[in-house]
């Protein structure tokens, strides 16, 4: 792609609070410091770290990662104006500006209706809108720094209850490093009245992102929860490693999609975003629901598997996803699927189209065990290749411990190829036409899971990266 | 309508056509025959405007609106949309694409482009459903992704449904009757004599007489290494049946 096409590529000169680089015990003091952190969760980070130190870079991963200096990042970068904000206007208008250009209006006149949103820029939270009209109904959606001091029972009892500190590595550097990210609580019984959406901005310079995103859906509730992101163009590699935890009690239902659209390096595969993200859900009440819906088409190298484990009986859990990748992005991602309680059932569909000299592979874990009666799978799982320089493949394990599982996996490979854009082109249809035609009717059985506006934006999306790679 | 003129065409630098003239009036169905690797399916695709293609040198000029215009600028949705449609040899498969909703916009890109009413869902539908007997196809065709799963046969019954609803003044039917068997033949060789109007005109390409019993061409052409070499009536075709190509070739 060339990179006068990614239009979220600019910086925003604002001054920042940046803290050296480097990672030592000192750095995680700093932090929570900064957050001004009860002593519980300085010691959930320290322990974090030393376990981290022990750890070992994962290499499972079909992809190839240029060894990260974890020395060389800095672990906290911060608008310096901002100090508990009263209102959204009080904001740097240097933000609300970045915020506009990147479609994301912020001020109270011009905020999204029906969505409310956490801003998260670098290493903090910048805003939250419709906090009242969310408190009106008991729904608690703020920073996860402002939770850890108005909400410390609840950090406590679900931080890490999902995606524990000693989990892989990256949820390990997080778990003792981050900065912010998004916080929602809803209530029993309370169908949360406007979708929540956390948006993700990296600016700053060398600097990493280490969010963490922590939802709780009570019994019998249900929340949407959308989540988009871009970043500079930059010539060096940026690490987001991010952690996000759902858990979803009796009979609640939460559904969460990403647009992720970080920058991915330039055609000779300079720069670009390490995305190495750490999310999943517990299916912890009985018949709860939870669905991951992502589109990934940005970030330099992905590697993520949003999961779910399906612990309370008659739970099920759902995993769509478009993975795009071209020039010389690396994509590994997927997802797994524990099933624990009875009668749980998941759907696992992957879409994965590489184009330009990418590789893209889908990674997925099923797994069934001794005491999940009566549990179902399906799984499909689809590659579209663009041009004859892209790889793309599947990795799909299964394991079953209960005879009474039902499991179905269909996987296919296919090409989008000139002849078939010259077909369409010649009955009529544009080139533009043709590559949405062909786009969408191979990512339909995930678009269709995602919110309208979302469906819009990622079928956009998309078009706009292939038009350049399909010649 | 149609007139090419000394068009010589290129791929990956081999020359395929060597100074091609050919000039279809209205109303004339023409076919061109030749043996294998003559350059027919070349000569129809550079006119669908196939990219991979080069032409070295000549023109293609067809008449839009009266006026006679330079058919190698456009793009091939333009010249679709200004009625040359190309049946395809090896009709492609699109997966994920459904087959009515594919006939659906195809016919309203035309009809927009005309400046005509586009066609609702439900009187699109109407539309095809009363087509498709024509071709010998049922409904269930409808419901298929683009010739994914399709025979060889029902493949080329979809191209010419497809050349019916969008009924261009010219339509070039690449090797149509290539890997039909006879009853196929005669249900597509019917639909297009149906569809043959004083105002359009068929090029037919083929390797077979046994195509032109059942759809009377008025000329009838040889190509042979990239050039037109003998043109005639349909006795010309009857006549390269008994000596065969290498009879007609210098």
């Amino acid at each position: 792609m060339d990179n006068t096409q990614y239009k979220y590529g600019f910086t925003t000169d604002i001054e920042q609070d940046i803290v050296a680089k480097g990672l030592s015990e000192e750095t995680i003091r700093f932090i929570s410091q900064k957050k001004n952190e009860p002593e519980w969760m300085l010691d959930y980070r320290l322990k974090a770290y030393k376990y981290w130190l022990g750890m070992k870079f994962p290499e499972w991963a079909q992809l190839k990662i240029q060894p990260i200096d974890f020395q060389n990042i800095s672990y906290f970068a911060a608008p310096k104006k901002k100090v508990a904000l009263k209102d959204i206007s009080e904001l740097d208008p240097e933000l609300l500006k970045t915020f506009e250009k990147l479609g994301i209006p912020l001020s109270e006149q011009k905020r999204i209706s029906g969505v409310a949103m956490d801003v998260v820029f670098d290493s903090v939270s910048i805003a939250t809108t419709h906090k009242e009209d969310l408190a009106k109904v008991g729904v608690i959606f703020c920073s996860i720094s402002e939770a850890i001091q108005t909400h410390p029972d609840l950090i406590k009892k679900y931080l890490g209850s999902v995606v524990p500190v000693t989990d892989n590595y990256f949820a390990a550097l997080n778990a003792a490093v981050f900065s912010d990210g998004s916080f929602c609580y809803i209530p029993k019984g309370v169908r949360c009245p406007v979708d929540l959406s956390t948006y993700f901005r990296i600016n700053a310079q060398d600097t990493g992102q280490f969010e963490r995103t922590l939802l709780i859906a009570e019994p019998g509730s249900f929340v949407n929860y959308l989540e988009g992101c871009t970043a500079p163009q930059r010539d060096e590699n940026q690490l987001h490693a991010a952690v996000v935890e759902l858990v979803a009690l009796e009979s609640a239902e939460i559904r969460y999609s990403t647009v992720q659209n970080w920058y991915t390096g330039d055609a000779e595969g300079r720069g670009g975003i390490y995305n190495f993200v750490t999310k999943r859900g517990k299916c912890a009440g009985k018949n709860s629901k939870i669905s991951w819906t992502q589109v990934e088409s940005g970030s330099a190298i992905t590697w993520k598997y949003p999961s779910v484990i399906l612990q309370g009986d008659g739970s099920e859990g759902a995993f769509y996803s478009v993975a795009l990748t071209h020039d010389h992005m690396q994509a590994d991602t997927g997802t797994k699927m524990i099933h624990i309680g009875r009668d749980t059932k998941s759907t696992i569909i992957s879409k994965g189209i590489s184009s330009g000299k990418s590789s893209n592979a889908y990674r997925g874990l099923v797994q069934i065990m001794a005491k999940a009666a009566n549990a179902r799978n399906y799984s499909q799982c689809d590659s579209m290749l663009v041009g004859h320089e892209s790889q793309a493949h599947t990795f799909p394990t299964l394991e079953t411990r209960n005879s009474t599982a039902v499991i179905e996996h269909e996987a296919s490979t296919s090409r989008i190829s000139e002849d078939q854009l010259f077909y369409l082109q010649s009955r009529g249809f544009t080139k533009e036409k043709a590559i949405s035609l062909l786009v969408n009717g191979f990512c339909k059985d995930v678009f269709k899971h995602l919110p309208m506006e979302f469906a819009v934006e990622a079928v956009k999306l998309i078009e706009m990266k292939l038009e350049n790679s399909v010649g | 309508m149609l007139e090419i003129k000394n068009l010589h065409v290129s791929i990956e630098e081999k020359e395929i056509l060597k100074g091609v003239n050919l000039k279809i009036q209205a109303g004339e169905v023409h076919a061109i025959m030749g043996p294998n690797g003559s350059g027919k399916s070349t000569l129809s695709k550079v006119l669908a405007g196939h990219p991979s293609y080069k032409i070295t040198s000549g023109s293609v000029e067809f008449e839009i609106n009266g006026k006679k215009r330079n058919l190698l600028e456009f793009t091939p949705d333009e010249r679709a949309k200004e009625g040359v449609f190309l049946a395809y040899q090896y009709p492609i498969e699109i997966p994920g694409v459904n087959n009515f909703s594919f006939l659906h916009l195809a016919l309203n890109a035309v009809l927009e482009h005309q400046g005509s009413a586009i066609l609702s869902e439900d009187d699109f539908k109407k539309l095809v459903e009363k087509k498709l007997p024509l071709v010998g196809l049922t409904t269930e065709f409808l419901d298929r992704p683009v010739n994914v799963g399709f025979s060889g046969g029902e493949k080329k019954r979809n191209e010419i449904l497809q050349m019916i609803l969008l009924s261009p003044r010219l339509a070039i039917l690449d090797e149509t009757d290539s890997g039909l068997d006879i009853d196929a033949l005669r249900t597509i060789a019917a639909g297009v004599n149906q569809f043959r109007k004083p105002h359009n005109a068929q090029l037919l390409i083929t390797h077979y007489q046994r195509l032109l019993e059942l759809i009377k061409p008025d000329f009838v052409h040889i190509l042979a290494d990239g050039k037109i070499i003998e043109t005639g009536g349909p006795e010309l075709a009857l006549r390269l049946e008994k000596t065969g190509y290498v009879g007609l070739i210098p």
